[in-house]
């Protein structure tokens, strides 16, 4: 599948690479420049693969309740709130951010790889409830623009006013319907703007033409890497439940969503694993699978693994035995045979000079 | 980064390494290619001076933010110098592949074996395809 943007990455040089399905730019001029113009000024990545879901209807809060995590109540008209999606045992089927754009209408953003997986879920569990799930993904293209100068680049260039963090509004741009959310997958200020696919081309190139960066997949996973910001597939999946994710902060046990009893058993008794920052020492750059090495034992394994540009280092995150999930503690990652020393550091690996 | 250039004088390996033979002893690297498709190359693994690398085989890795690479032998040797400057400017392999950013000199045991390897137009005719 391609996105309203496909011609210009291409048009761009961007190195296009498959990602759940979808062909998507991992890279145009390179990681490193890419990564340090969100970190420093602003750059815009094509999401659209994401998908959306609308939910509407007198049940649709009692609904979203149900199945998502976090105290949706709290969410007021206007606001965003981040949320898992948990199977009976607790297990993550997503995480997802919903946001409320009326009284009884929500939008949650989906994970390209979960989309499809998600709506079944969604579909499933509303039964019961007096709310409509619909598949609304084919009506946005969806550009995340981020860093520091984002938006006062986009409120000059759009003329538009933008929310403020975690928080929806619904503006005209291109003189069509969109949804402007100050959220993002980088640690920097920014939003992600839902644009009618029509005008997505356009929107582009006038920020493009506004001196914003364009960024790939590949410095978008370095920047949520540096601050640690867990990716479904690598950090979360069904077998892991947020507690041991340390997303237990996100979790409300007394709304009773489902798998908030396993939640709730794995905050009370504790994990066997955790997920914990690392940073080597010296030189080796660790990859998603690495063995975490205690003298001859194996006592974890990386999720996600990279040469982190903000750092200059090599670092990344890792599920290890919760007894040694503590900063400062010593260990090894075996990087294809040769071991490299590294100490757990804690969350976020990079933290934004303010 | 400059535009895609393979030198005349070199030999080439259809792994996209190139080695340029003097004598019994030969400078390896890899290509404008590999560099290429690999990104920017942020660490160089060399291997120790004095170890033993066969024609084929991997003998170093070098790695951009996002992947690794096994780097093919084109010739067999016995490492007699790798290049530190890569240690604090592994870029060196990106913006210079053919010069400042080679990787290791060997002493060759099978000098024969360049007779294996690709000219430059056999080289160029392997990536158009």
């Amino acid at each position: 599948m391609r996105t309203p943007l496909y011609e210009q990455h291409v048009h761009l040089g961007a190195k296009v690479v498959d990602f759940a399905g979808w062909e998507m730019p991992v890279q145009y001029e390179g990681i490193r420049e890419e990564h340090s113009a969100v970190r420093r000024h602003a750059g815009m990545f094509d999401v659209s693969h994401m998908g959306e879901v609308e939910v509407e209807g007198p049940g649709a809060l009692a609904f979203l309740q149900r199945v998502l995590s976090n105290d949706v109540a709290k969410i007021q008209i206007g606001g965003a709130q981040y949320s898992c999606l948990c199977n009976e045992e607790g297990g993550v089927i997503d995480d997802l951010f919903a946001y409320r754009l009326g009284g009884d209408r929500y939008l949650v953003v989906t994970n390209a790889a979960n989309h499809d997986a998600d709506l079944e879920w969604l579909g499933r569990q509303s039964r019961e409830f007096d709310a409509i799930v619909r598949d609304v993904a084919d009506r946005y293209a969806m550009l995340a623009v981020q860093g520091p100068h984002a938006r006062t680049v986009l409120e000059a260039t759009l003329g538009i006013e933008l929310p403020p963090r975690f928080h929806v509004s619904h503006p005209q741009i291109g003189r069509r319907p969109a949804l402007t959310c100050g959220t993002g997958y980088t640690g920097e200020d920014g939003v992600e703007l839902l644009l009618d696919p029509e005008v997505a081309v356009p929107i582009w190139c006038e920020l493009l033409e506004a001196g914003i960066v364009p960024c790939g997949l590949g410095a978008r996973d370095t920047l949520r890497l540096e601050v640690c910001y867990p990716l479904h597939g690598n950090e979360l999946s069904t077998e892991r439940n947020p507690i041991e994710a340390g997303l237990g902060w996100c979790c409300k046990e007394a709304t009773g969503f489902i798998g908030s009893e396993a939640v709730a058993r794995a905050r009370a008794e504790g994990t066997a694993e955790e997920l914990v920052a690392f940073k080597i020492d010296g030189q080796g750059i660790p990859r998603e699978g690495n063995p975490v090495m205690r003298g001859d034992e194996q006592v974890g394994a990386v999720t996600s693994g990279t040469y982190a540009p903000s750092l200059e280092l090599g670092a990344g995150m890792a599920y290890v035995r919760s007894e040694l999930a503590e900063v400062g503690a010593e260990v090894e990652i075996d990087v294809r045979g040769k071991r490299r020393p590294a100490r757990i550091a804690s969350k976020p690996l990079y933290a934004k000079r303010s | 980064m400059p535009d895609a250039t393979y030198p005349d004088d070199l030999r080439y390996h259809e792994e996209h390494d190139w080695a340029r033979i003097e004598g019994d002893q030969a400078t390896l690297g890899i290509t404008w290619y590999a560099q290429d498709s690999l990104g920017e190359v942020v660490f160089f693994d060399p291997p120790e001076v004095g170890s033993a690398i066969q024609k084929d085989s991997s003998y170093a890795e070098v790695e951009s933010v996002k992947a690794v690479s096994d780097v093919i032998a084109p010739l067999s040797g016995e490492i007699v110098e790798v290049n530190d400057v890569l240690q604090d400017s592994p870029e060196k392999v990106n913006e210079d592949p053919y010069g400042e950013g080679w990787l290791v000199k060997v002493r060759l045991t099978s000098p024969e074996e360049a007779e294996t390897l690709l000219g430059v137009e056999e080289y160029r005719k392997l990536l158009d395809n």
